[in-house]
């Protein structure tokens, strides 16, 4: 389209294209399908830890029952930036142990020695010799774990409360039919708890949302990363010099992240208004909000 | 070094009081928690003080938005919006980018005998720019609380405010803001909470931590970089916090109970767990 060829002799809106379409430019555009990716994939998982969380603070063995409640109820007191930072590097580390017990051996050294956390080399995670988008995705993948993990816990609870909120007299109306537990946990509960779980969930949906750009703590180099790199004030030793752009950067990624969220309010409202159709939909509404 | 000397040392590390250097070889267990501890203050200093301010920006902007005119209802409507909307991380970043850019820009009030340009150099540091942004954010998330509590006051309550003659201040006074208040207050619990929480982030986006005085979080970070153990420094961090909750979740049942103090006990909706405050 534009011939980029000698940034320098560029002017005006022409030099603004080129600027917009350099290849770092390109990463940033990509890194925006980074934090949809890390959505898709987080959504769904997040979903399963909850699920499993609520199903296990309801069972009747008690140290299951223990578990499920501790794990939906440490989100509650501690800040989820803390689960953020800690989660990546306790996985790691924890998987280079199980590698390292089970590949050498035969090491009889300790795997902590005074500030140092050492495991052989065959344990390594990913290993050294592998190539650099293996270490990106081994870091994007303990990233998108973590934030399960903690939105599992999130969803937990939403998913426990709803399971809560279905009137007990059905369950006990069921049972008196002589329905097993599996029957009316298939055919009761679950049909009716994601009236009342829908709008907790969206609720959570908007708050996964908001926690992607905290993939740049962890090392991920997403849009809050691109931000901050193209957006810092570039010498004249550089193909496009300009001042400090950053505040433009993050305008920019305020405004996407207010558009993501206006929509997925829309999509949500418009979910919630259609398995409101029920009669125990007033209800719902009032149990939900 | 005994763990009373590092008490000594390092209690007030966080607001410049006490050793200068960090420990850095043979961190012991002590060490961590005295100093993370310390850096508790800081979380406690965002935290009280945004709510503070931000209750009353909060009250200001719900009324704004319930019975405000065209003009009030669509600037609180559009704050509420910008602020839940989007992420707090971002917004620190932008707000600390633009408190640097401020001052280049020439905001320098010249009046003739002095030259006011120092405020704008203080808005780069945390204590004020991370506070700014973490007064403005509570303040969109308890406003939203408050006006669904406004839009909840039961009509007759209302109805019966003007039949005794209230109407403008003394109504609001009088009927409907303790009427808001006790409505909210279990939202707003949780809120509070959120909010201690969201104080970690400040020295982890873009504040930089003056002279290595940062909150808890960022003295376990350090601890973590400096170990490569992460199973004593975040746990210690964990503590602490669910303390604080513990402590916010206390006070704020004592100021609940005196205002629905009342009322029958069935009618009184106590403190639940709820996302929508999250940031």
């Amino acid at each position: 389209m534009f011939d980029c060829v000698d940034p320098k002799s560029l002017e005006g809106l022409t030099w603004l294209a080129c600027y917009l379409t350099t290849g770092k430019h390109m990463a940033f555009y990509a890194s925006f399908a980074t934090v949809l990716f890390l959505l898709a994939l987080t959504a769904p998982l997040a979903m399963l830890f909850g699920f499993g969380g609520a199903l296990a603070s309801r069972s009747a063995v008690l140290p299951l029952r223990l578990f499920g409640k501790g794990y939906i109820a440490m989100v509650r007191g501690i800040p989820d930036i803390v689960f953020f930072l800690f989660m990546p590097i306790a996985i790691d580390q924890l998987l280079e142990t199980v590698r390292h017990k089970l590949l050498c051996p035969d090491v009889v050294e300790p795997i902590r020695r005074g500030n140092d956390f050492v495991v052989c080399t065959a344990a390594k995670l990913p290993l050294g010799a592998a190539d650099q988008w293996v270490h990106e995705l081994y870091g994007f993948l303990l990233a998108s774990l973590s934030f399960a993990i903690v939105f599992g816990a999130f969803a937990g609870n939403t998913l426990y409360g709803a399971m809560q909120a279905v009137p007990r007299a059905q369950l006990e109306t069921a049972s008196a039919y002589g329905m097993t537990q599996r029957q009316i946990f298939w055919r009761i509960l679950m049909p009716q708890m994601w009236v009342y779980a829908l709008p907790g969930l969206s609720n959570l949906w908007q708050i996964l949302i908001k926690a992607t750009p905290l993939l740049f703590l962890l090392g991920v180099e997403d849009i809050v990363y691109w931000a901050r790199e193209l957006g810092g004030a570039k010498t004249s030793a550089f193909s496009y010099p300009h001042p400090d752009w950053r505040l433009y950067y993050f305008l920019f990624l305020l405004i996407f992240y207010l558009m993501l969220t206006q929509l997925s309010e829309r999509v949500f409202g418009w979910l919630i208004r259609k398995t409101d159709h029920g009669a125990l939909s007033a209800h719902a509404a009032r149990a939900g909000s | 070094m005994s763990c009373w000397q590092t008490v000594q040392d390092y209690s007030l590390r966080s607001i410049g009081i006490g050793e200068r250097l960090l420990p850095k070889a043979d961190i012991t267990l002590c060490e961590q928690i005295v100093l993370i501890g310390s850096g508790v203050i800081w979380n406690v200093y965002f935290g009280v003080l945004a709510l503070f301010f931000g209750f009353a920006f909060a009250t200001l902007l719900a009324v704004g938005k319930a019975y405000g005119g065209k003009y009030s209802q669509a600037a609180a409507g559009g704050f509420i919006f910008l602020f839940r909307g989007s992420p707090l991380f971002i917004q620190f970043f932008l707000a600390y980018e633009a408190f640097i850019l401020l001052p280049k820009v020439g905001l320098v009030l010249d009046l003739g005998f002095v030259v006011i340009d120092a405020q704008t150099r203080w808005l780069t540091r945390a204590w004020l720019g991370a506070l700014i942004v973490l007064f403005l954010n509570t303040s969109a998330y308890s406003a939203e609380i408050f006006y669904g509590a406004l839009r909840a006051i039961p009509r007759g309550d209302s109805e019966a405010a003007d039949a005794y003659g209230l109407s403008g201040w003394r109504k609001f006074k009088a009927v409907l803001f303790p009427t808001m208040l006790r409505l909210a207050w279990p939202a707003y619990t949780n809120e509070a909470i959120f909010m201690f929480h969201a104080t970690t982030l400040v020295f982890f986006s873009g504040f930089p931590a003056w002279r290595q005085s940062g909150d808890a979080l960022y003295y376990a970070n350090y601890f973590a970089d400096k170990t490569f153990n992460p199973f004593v420094p975040y746990p210690i961090v964990a503590v602490y916090f669910i303390l604080v909750t513990l402590l916010v979740i206390f006070a704020f049942s004592m100021i609940g109970r005196r205002l629905n103090r009342h009322l029958p006990s069935n009618e009184i909706t106590r403190p639940k767990f709820r996302f929508s405050l999250l940031r």
